[in-house]
């Protein structure tokens, strides 16, 4: 078995386990609405882990996706409301325009040899600005387009809602793990996170793979945004703070490697599940502060990160 | 002839790496190529595969010139290279290393049933049969190494460039690269090989071309080359120049102050055993990549040794990092003065106190009028020629600065002090009162590991001088035994006439 899937597995046993312990304590945690809102609630983060796992495989970091969520919001609901554009097109120029921002920001971190940390939260700072300059106050967005989106959805057995936007984070996944896992794209993303000198001898072409990797980013940021503005129905520039940071720990609760190199597209989504499962036990409890989420992901990225530095040791002192 | 090299030059701001060289690699052949440190080995080979730009000179193969940008465009043209370390992705699988680049893809999304297929039939020919869906970095360096033979092969397919390919093998894995080798040279490929190691070269190429100082000495084959010959070449001295004035050597016997039993690191120095005297200078004599620098670093704990132990008249010793090394009255002073000896930033006398101050701890620092006190004693005493104390090293010469760190030893009172190469880059006159210094530092009592590529120094000042091959402790030398000629055959080992 290859060491590399291990932190695949052990996120998953995690799930399955806390998943058990809360059904335990409250049978009706395992039913396909809670299943239906955990996907609807966490829709968003689902996406833009998507792009993050990607940033993250190639050795990088993307710390503006949560000012360009924030942006895409306001951007979108300032649109609607200044013009008559329908929806659909707002939505292409919008993806159009966050692409391009990380493709920018890609651009930087190749050329001039900048550590992403440093480049991408310039553009966290300028996305959030921005945002702020359209409208510092919250948007409501009043397209009935908007109506028809939020209101699609699939019955499940049980009641249960399979909301539109919850199928596009399946999707927006499914579509992350052909990218990461069947491309020689994704392939030469590896290669950077495995080591850049020795990827760049074996062909990769460094400049356009980190351009289209934050590019990426930028699009899943965008799309991740239009999730959003659905969910909540409105635009506001103080929206999604920290979000990179709750996707950044998804990914790596996930079990990629924040170092680069190693991990697995279908992980994210279980990092993201994990996550999600937490808050929804605290819902269910009633008693506990929300705050107490934070501190179980606090916990459970600890024991991540201990559990990778393991496998890393077990995997040399094999070799040695 | 399949790959032809004439007149190569490459030019660096003040140096000329490769000055008019010629080489030549036919079919089917294995080519060593051989030189110490500057030859001008690693340029070469830049060139060939694109990691350079040539000033001038033409590289001819298959009978059309080639000029690389770039090594993937090397090895486009048959160039492929396999480097010691870096040249596979350790955490990719064994099928993605060999296809990367190259996947198979149906509907434009990668194959992976017949990414493995293909990779097997890579592999196929290499008598490798391995679980290709493991990560490469799952497998020992050696399989390592071939797979990356394999890959580079399958890209290029007519010459082969072996960088040092075996520096990290034990004896049993450098038999199953070589067979690999030997299969490659009998499916008609070029293949040149670049070693450290007298006995692999000896042993597997059929010519060997010799470099030194950017030129090209000769081109022999390997059959009819006398060892000690090929180090002359290496070292560019003849043998029969001895030097007058040896050290008067005291065949006396001395108290022993250390003794190493079964010191070694796998891969790395292989086990052996060593007496120091008090107030001995034992050298370390040997070919760069021998395991000179490596013995002593293990002595200091850099790379801590795996096996054995040392102990002295009392106990053992706790050799295991360098800051034990230290507590147990070791210094060590390093081949690399400028990045793992000075902080050029720093004053002289903030480098000289640098060590006193570090086993003190930082939470009691020296005073200030003390400081003073023992950076101006040692520049007097080392003769270090400065302004004064507050210079910053990094403004002195090479000399100078190389006194410098002796001082900061020096001031630490060590019993056992290793010098790796300390008269490498500096000037003559500096370089006589180095060797001045340690002859009066034995005469205090002090005993010195001695590590120099250069023969001369060794016979100028070591009691005693332990030779190193491929990694091993091949001879030890003393009292009248001690000169140029007996150290160059141990170096050349082999079957010697005498």
């Amino acid at each position: 078995m290859n060491t590399r899937a291990l932190p695949l597995y052990a996120t998953a046993v995690i799930f399955l386990l806390a998943y058990l312990l809360c059904w335990l304590q409250f049978p009706n945690i395992l039913s396909t609405r809670v299943i239906g809102n955990l996907l609807t609630d966490n829709a968003y983060l689902g996406i833009v882990a998507v792009g993050m796992t990607l940033v993250i495989l190639s050795g990088g970091i993307d710390l503006s996706v949560g000012s360009v969520i924030a942006f895409s919001g306001v951007f979108i609901a300032v649109i609607l409301r200044e013009t008559s554009l329908h929806p659909l097109v707002v939505f292409a120029l919008l993806l159009a325009l966050t692409t391009a921002f990380g493709a920018a920001m890609g651009f930087l971190i190749d050329r001039l040899a900048m550590p992403a940390f440093i480049v991408t939260l310039a553009g966290m700072f300028l996305a959030r600005g921005t945002a702020y300059m359209l409208s510092i106050d919250s948007v409501p967005i009043a397209h009935p387009f908007y109506k028809t989106l939020q209101s699609a959805y699939w019955l499940m057995p049980g009641k249960g809602r399979l909301t539109l936007i919850g199928v596009v984070m399946l999707l927006t996944v499914l579509a992350g793990m052909v990218v990461a896992h069947k491309t020689r794209f994704g392939a030469s993303v590896y290669a950077l996170g495995g080591g850049e000198a020795t990827a760049r001898l074996m062909g990769v072409r460094q400049g356009r793979t980190t351009m289209l990797v934050y590019a990426f980013s930028g699009l899943m940021a965008g799309l991740s945004g239009i999730v959003f503005s659905i969910y909540t129905g409105s635009g506001y520039s103080l929206a999604t703070v920290g979000t990179e940071l709750t996707a950044i720990a998804a990914v790596v609760i996930g079990g990629t490697l924040l170092t680069g190199g190693a991990g697995y597209m279908f992980g994210t989504l279980v990092g993201v599940l994990t996550m999600g499962l937490i808050q929804t036990y605290i819902v269910f409890d009633g008693t506990l502060s929300s705050w107490w989420t934070k501190i179980v992901i606090g916990v459970l990225l600890l024991v991540f990160i201990l559990l990778q530095k393991g496998l890393l040791k077990l995997s040399q002192s094999r070799l040695a | 002839m399949l790959l032809t090299i004439r007149s190569l030059t490459k030019t660096f701001p003040g140096t000329k790496a490769l000055d008019a060289v010629d080489f030549d690699l036919a079919a089917g052949e294995v080519h060593a190529l051989l030189g110490e440190n500057g030859a001008g080995k690693s340029t070469l080979i830049k060139c060939l595969t694109g990691a350079y730009r040539r000033d001038g000179g033409t590289i001819t193969l298959d009978g059309a010139q080639i000029d690389p940008q770039s090594t993937v465009e090397a090895q486009e043209q048959g160039i492929g290279t396999v480097y010691q370390e870096v040249n596979l992705l350790p955490n990719l699988t064994v099928a993605q290393n060999l296809m990367f680049g190259r996947e198979p893809r149906r509907w434009g999304l990668i194959d992976s049933r017949a990414l493995r297929a293909e990779a097997r039939e890579t592999l196929r020919p290499y008598g490798l049969d391995i679980d290709v869906d493991r990560d490469l970095g799952s497998y020992s360096v050696a399989i390592q190494q071939i797979v990356a033979i394999a890959r580079a092969v399958a890209l290029s397919g007519k010459v082969l460039i072996l960088d040092e390919p075996t520096a990290s093998l034990d004896a049993a894995e450098v038999r199953m690269v070589f067979d690999v080798v030997r299969g490659l040279r009998e499916r008609g490929l070029g293949i040149v090989f670049v070693s450290h190691f007298l006995d692999q070269v000896f042993d597997l190429t059929d010519r060997v071309t010799v470099l030194r100082n950017g030129r090209k000495i000769v081109t022999e084959r390997t059959a009819e080359l006398d060892r000690v010959k090929l180090i002359e070449h290496m070292l560019g001295r003849a043998l029969e120049h001895e030097v007058a004035g040896q050290a008067a050597r005291t065949a006396a016997a001395r108290p022993s102050l250390l003794e190493f039993r079964g010191f070694g690191r796998r891969g790395v120095v292989e086990p052996f055993d060593l007496t120091v005297g008090q107030g001995e200078v034992v050298g370390l004599a040997g070919l760069l990549g021998s395991g000179r620098t490596e013995s002593a670093e293990m002595m200091f704990g850099v790379r801590p040794a795996q096996s054995g132990e040392a102990s002295d008249a009392q106990s053992r010793l706790d050799l295991s990092s360098p800051r034990a090394a230290i507590a147990e009255g070791f210094g060590f002073v390093p081949e690399e003065r400028k990045t793992d000896g000075i902080v050029a930033e720093l004053s002289i006398r903030e480098n000289i106190i640098l060590g006193l101050q570090a086993r003190r701890g930082w939470a009691r620092p020296i005073p200030r009028a003390e400081q003073n006190r023992i950076a101006d004693d040692y520049i007097k005493r080392l003769d270090i020629r400065t302004s004064g104390r507050e210079k910053p090293i990094g403004e002195l010469s090479g000399g100078n600065q190389q006194k410098a760190i002796l001082a900061r030893w020096l001031a630490m009172n060590p019993r056992f002090l290793i010098l790796d190469e300390p008269t490498r880059g500096i000037d003559v006159g500096a370089h006589a009162e180095i060797l001045r210094l340690i002859r009066e530092l034995t005469q205090a009592g002090m005993s010195i590991l001695l590590v120099s590529s250069e023969i001369d120094e060794l016979v100028a000042s070591a009691d005693r001088v332990i030779v190193l091959r491929d990694r091993r402790h091949v001879a030890e030398l003393d009292g009248p035994r001690v000169t140029g000629a007996e150290i160059m055959r141990a170096i050349a080992g082999g079957e010697v006439a005498a």
